[in-house]
């Protein structure tokens, strides 16, 4: 979601566009995209693990919100956002997710994205199955075919047509 | 750990996936502005708008996974992309596709299931 404008953003900001930038990518450097983004998912799921068992740490006061509660009192995004600070897992996790901002921007320059929406996909795999070994939930049949279906839905919303 | 997840973090979940789909918007805005210095970037008030937006949204995100499970509310982290492709329809014109349309229906229709198997 994020990255939707880079391929613009890179094609405005090029000083020159030369007939060499404007051919399809080199097979060598669209594998090196794959990769980082594929490396992306799994630190980013990873990121989501830290950050669900750092939330469980933050006490009773920040674990059981509602967003009427968080409407009434807004100092609760504050102790939240000290929590990022002070709390060893949330804090990995927001670090993850400064590197995997990074590695995604340096995999998208001057790539098309829509390619690799499949891959980005796979987030949804990797916490699913985190979940089920680390945190210990549990699986049914509605909720595995949901998975699918997103990881269905999100790969095709980069196709052409 | 046969415990439903409750609405109030689904609700909770939801909220931060539309306020990050603004920030993804601020930052398209500031990219269109990025030219040149590193100067330039640190004082592009849309990109800092963006990120702060995408702050905001992931401690909405928090709040909701502080309860529940991972294996209901993560996957509606992808009804963002609902408000995404809306907003970049009214804002930058960008077109719907078919492609489009058709992975909406598949992510809605999957939320819709998980919601099913939390009950």
């Amino acid at each position: 979601m994020l990255y939707t404008g880079r391929d613009d953003v890179n094609r405005l900001t090029s000083p020159t566009t030369t007939v060499i930038e404007t051919t399809p990518q080199t097979q060598g450097g669209m594998l090196r995209s794959f990769l980082l983004v594929f490396a992306c998912t799994i630190i980013g799921a990873l990121a989501q693990l830290f950050l669900k068992q750092g939330t469980a740490q933050l006490g009773a006061r920040a674990t059981h919100v509602s967003l009427l509660q968080v409407v009434k009192d807004p100092t609760l995004i504050w102790a939240y956002c000290m929590g990022i600070l002070t709390n060893f897992k949330l804090f990995c996790g927001y670090c993850m997710y400064g590197i995997v901002t990074f590695l995604m921007a340096l995999a998208l320059k001057g790539r098309e994205l829509s390619r690799l929406f499949p891959i980005i996909a796979l987030t949804y795999v990797w916490v699913t199955i985190l979940s089920l070994f680390v945190l210990g939930e549990h699986m049914n049949f509605f909720r595995s075919a949901g998975i699918a279906f997103i990881v269905g839905g999100v790969s095709v919303l980069g196709l052409k047509k | 750990m046969h415990a439903t997840t409750p609405l109030s973090s689904i609700i909770l979940v939801l909220f931060g996936s539309f306020i990050g789909s603004f920030g993804a918007v601020f930052l398209k805005v500031g990219a269109e502005h990025m030219k040149g210095s590193l100067a330039r970037l640190i004082t592009n008030h849309w990109l800092a708008l963006g990120v702060v937006l995408y702050l905001l949204s992931s401690v909405f995100y928090m709040m909701g996974v502080a309860q529940g499970q991972l294996t209901v509310l993560y996957p509606m982290v992808s009804l963002g992309y609902i408000w995404t492709i809306l907003w970049a329809r009214l804002f930058f014109k960008e077109p719907f596709t078919m492609a489009k349309i058709g992975g909406l229906v598949m992510i809605i229709f999957g939320v819709a299931l998980i919601n099913l198997g939390n009950a």
